[in-house]
């Protein structure tokens, strides 16, 4: 498996202190990766240091393309679509207007979109029914539904998901996960998954890094990590 | 009561003025959080621009659209070289940026143009339609203009891609960027599209009122006015609250005395922020702390 | 008295005995011109307390300095007071009308209400013009005043006793001024403008904080404006253009806001960068004010003050 993202010695920042203190990591094409860690442990500035919305340094490398002097916009460009920590839904405006935000970078491409439409409708039915509500008033399950989706109507090569478990409850986290392996395997997206959830996160990923205060402390196999006695320790609680 | 109609009328050609500057002001707002205090200003001086173009010659539809042109990108401009330093920066400072370019802009058009009053010609029939005695012409033509120009940023907003990735970059920047939305342009363009819907309330007061540098101090106040009354984030309820801005200035001012309806906005204005401070159709605020 | 206070107090001491030679030595009407100065100075420095201690934009500053300065001309003009008499009249109908206009302004912040204000400045020169105030106010045509002569038999020209009368004012508005602002009250306005919230939990009215120093900063600049009609001799609607609202603006960014010293240098900005305009056009002033007030809102946001503290600090 060729890499699709590669990150080397990449340190961040938001103006003051380190938050990542020189990490390296890849991406496998058409794999799912995850980082697991703590609160504060800086896994979400990982997910923003891809896309340049803090500070950074070293190198990152996407589908053979240097981004780490890339504007978010212009990463996004690239294929890559960040679902970020909290969601970031556009609250006054109505489901179907955060859908073809998502496609704005191709916002000529009529048909595409419309059957791209159909096709996220066609895995969260839930948001077809929404479709002319306004999206501030979706629920918290729905809003994660509907960020998923707005992510995937851009057609990405690689997903980032900042935490898509958090705050659900585990029902609607269980749907959720499925679909993102169906999104892995039918649309071929490679997936980089930040979670606090270890166990859930595992049993998605292929490849597992373990982050502790901006450092990768442990990385491997998925498997191989579960099996890790610490990790089962302090994150399986088994 | 002919007389009461003649001043609803008249009050609603300078309601749709007010209402074109009070959306100007929403569309700045709603993308920054800032008023801009040279809206005025910037109108006048492509007012200015109007009059030399048709004062060398060129036909006025012709100016008219030269005159929305340019102001369109000298606003944008103005927004990518003045406003985008200090868009992070504390109010005083961006309030500061403002009143300096509306020092700035009054006093160029002053010392180019001088301070003696212009006549500036309305592209409308000097006759009434129709032999009516109610509305003249440029009156009429000017309602029909402002309305054209809502309708047409309603449709822009509602209807092309463009619009509705103003209207994200406005609300959430940081996702608008996760969506690929430059988001600094979209601000330019805000800026731009204030700047040319300025320059045709400009040209359509200017007959009425005659061209001069200090023309748009009152007006503006009217149009601030009717935002704050309609809603300063909400571009519906600016459009109708400067129209009746328009109405209540002009009948007032026929009832109790022209010296009183600046001060009559300068009340309502008061009452607005006491009463609601988001105006009747505006969202409420909510702030974390 | 630690050192820094030991150093103002001197500096203060200074510019006090330069300011008191120089009438006797400059043509008159360099006299009108730096009282001109000190006037401004009382009107900055009203304009500080608000904007730059408390955080509260004023675009309508002219508009209190007009009431400030109609005050004293009707007292003069209608009831022979005389014109010293003005200056505590002209604060306190400015610091209730002040106090007025700050309680509803006070649920605004920034651009709002530097937008409630800017409505004051642009609505009362066509208020000063209506027929019914006419009797008082004189209408278009305004009214003209006498300047006081010097008192007591002094040998001192109108403009020189003038001078120093202003001067012994701006002494003591700065003084109170200062006492306030390193007062308690000072500190809670400080607080209010940085932090409203924690202001609030920490038991500071912040509503009544707010009201009181709109009212307070009025004052200053209505008697700044009680001051201006003396020296002018003459008040009328046009003599208080918008401009003038802005004019002080620029006076405090160039000044230094949240300064006692800013109001000072403000105010000799004020009165003399017409001047700099002169060399091209007299059309150009306002284009010179707002000039600098973007040189100094991008390059240097802390003014004069901040620029000479940061010279004092390096050498120091």
């Amino acid at each position: 498996m060729s890499a699709l993202l590669e990150a080397q010695d990449l340190h961040a920042s938001y103006g003051g202190p380190a938050i990542l203190k020189g990490i390296s990591f890849t991406v496998g094409e058409g794999g799912i990766t995850t980082v697991l860690g703590a609160n504060g442990a800086g896994k979400t500035t990982l997910l923003r240091a891809i896309c340049g919305m803090c500070h950074r340094r070293g190198r990152v490398r996407f589908a053979g393309q240097a981004i780490e002097n890339k504007a978010t916009e212009d990463v996004v460009r690239l294929g890559v679509a960040h679902v970020p920590d909290g969601r970031g839904t556009f609250l006054h405006l109505t489901t179907e207007e955060n859908l073809r935000l998502g496609a704005y970078t191709r916002h000529r491409d009529k048909t595409g979109i419309a059957h791209d439409l159909e096709r996220v409708f066609g895995y969260f039915p839930k948001l077809k029914e929404r479709r002319k509500q306004q999206a501030g008033t979706l629920s918290g399950g729905e809003q994660q539904m509907l960020a998923i989706s707005r992510g995937l109507m851009l057609r990405p090569k690689l997903m980032l998901l900042d935490e898509p478990s958090f705050g659900l409850a585990p029902l609607i986290v269980q749907d959720i996960f499925r679909i993102m392996r169906a999104i892995n395997i039918q649309d071929k997206v490679s997936i980089l998954l930040v979670e606090q959830n270890a166990e859930l996160a595992l049993d998605l990923a292929d490849t597992a890094y373990l982050m502790e205060t901006g450092q990768v402390v442990l990385s491997g196999p998925a498997e191989q990590i579960r099996s890790d006695p610490s990790v089962r320790k302090a994150y399986l609680g088994y | 009561m002919d007389a009461l109609l003649h001043q609803v009328f008249a009050g609603l050609a300078s309601g749709g003025i007010y209402a074109s500057l009070a959306l100007a002001l929403v569309m700045i707002h709603n993308a920054t959080n800032h008023i801009n205090f040279a809206q005025g200003e910037m109108a006048m001086f492509s007012t200015y621009i109007a009059w030399s173009l048709i004062n060398i010659g060129v036909p006025y539809w012709a100016a008219f659209v030269a005159t929305i042109v340019i102001s369109f990108f000298a606003a944008a401009a103005i927004e990518r070289i003045l406003i985008r330093p200090v868009e992070k920066a504390p109010v005083l400072t961006v309030v500061s940026v403002f009143i300096g370019l509306l020092l700035i802009l009054n006093s160029v058009a002053g010392w180019i143009y001088t301070y003696t009053i212009k006549s500036f010609t309305s592209p409308f029939p000097s006759e009434p339609p129709f032999g009516n005695k109610f509305v003249s012409s440029h009156e009429l033509g000017a309602i029909a203009i402002a309305l054209f120009v809502l309708v047409a940023m309603y449709l822009f907003f509602r209807v092309t891609p463009l619009g509705l990735a103003m209207r994200a970059a406005a609300e959430n920047p940081a996702s608008s960027r996760l969506v690929g939305i430059r988001v600094g342009w979209m601000l330019a363009l805000g800026w731009g599209f204030a700047g040319a819907i300025g320059a045709i309330a400009g040209m359509m007061i200017a007959p009425l009122v005659y061209l001069d540098p200090n023309m748009m101090a009152g007006i503006m106040l009217y149009a601030f006015a009717g935002a704050l009354l309609g809603g300063i984030d909400n571009p519906w309820g600016a459009v109708i609250g400067g129209f009746l801005m328009g109405v209540l200035e002009n009948v007032v001012g026929a009832l109790i005395g022209t010296e009183l309806k600046l001060t009559v906005a300068l009340v309502l204005i008061i009452i607005v922020l006491l009463l609601r401070p988001n105006g009747l159709w505006g969202h409420k605020v909510v702030s974390r702390v | 008295m630690n050192t820094t206070n030991k150093s103002q107090l001197l500096i203060a001491l200074a510019a006090i005995a330069v300011a008191l030679v120089l009438p006797f030595v400059v043509p008159d009407y360099r006299i009108f011109q730096l009282t001109m100065v000190l006037i401004y100075s009382i009107a900055l420095l009203g304009l500080n307390i608000l904007t730059g201690y408390n955080g509260q934009i004023s675009l309508g500053h002219g508009a209190f300095y007009a009431i400030g300065a109609y005050t004293a001309a009707i007292m003069m003009d209608k009831a022979n007071a005389p014109y010293w008499s003005t200056l505590p009249v002209a604060g306190v109908i400015c610091l209730v009308v002040g106090f007025l206009f700050g309680l509803p302004a006070l649920r605004l912040s920034g651009h709002h209400l530097a937008l409630a204000t800017l409505a004051l400045a642009v609505a009362l020169p066509q208020l000063l013009k209506y027929k019914h105030l006419e009797h008082w106010t004189g209408g278009v045509q305004g009214i003209n005043l006498l300047k006081p002569d010097a008192p007591f038999g002094l040998k001192l020209s109108q403009d020189q006793w003038l001078y120093l009368f202003t001067l012994a004012v701006v002494v003591l508005m700065f003084v109170l001024a200062r006492n306030l602002i390193r007062s308690r009250v000072g500190r809670a306005l400080v607080a209010i403008r940085d932090h409203p919230v924690a202001a609030e939990a920490m038991g500071v009215n912040n509503a009544m904080y707010k009201s009181l120093t709109f009212g307070v900063s009025a004052l200053y600049t209505g008697v700044a404006g009680a001051l201006s009609a003396i020296a002018v001799q003459f008040v009328a609607p046009d003599s208080f253009p918008l401009t003038i609202s802005f004019f002080f603006l620029v006076g405090i960014v160039v000044g230094g806001v949240a300064s006692i010293w800013g109001p000072i240098f403000g105010g000799f900005f004020i009165q003399f960068a017409p001047n700099m305009a002169d060399y091209l056009s007299k059309d150009l002033t306002g284009a010179v004010y707002g000039v600098f007030l973007l040189l100094f809102a991008y390059v240097m946001p802390t003014g004069v003050v901040g620029f000479l503290r940061k010279l004092a600090s390096k050498s120091a």
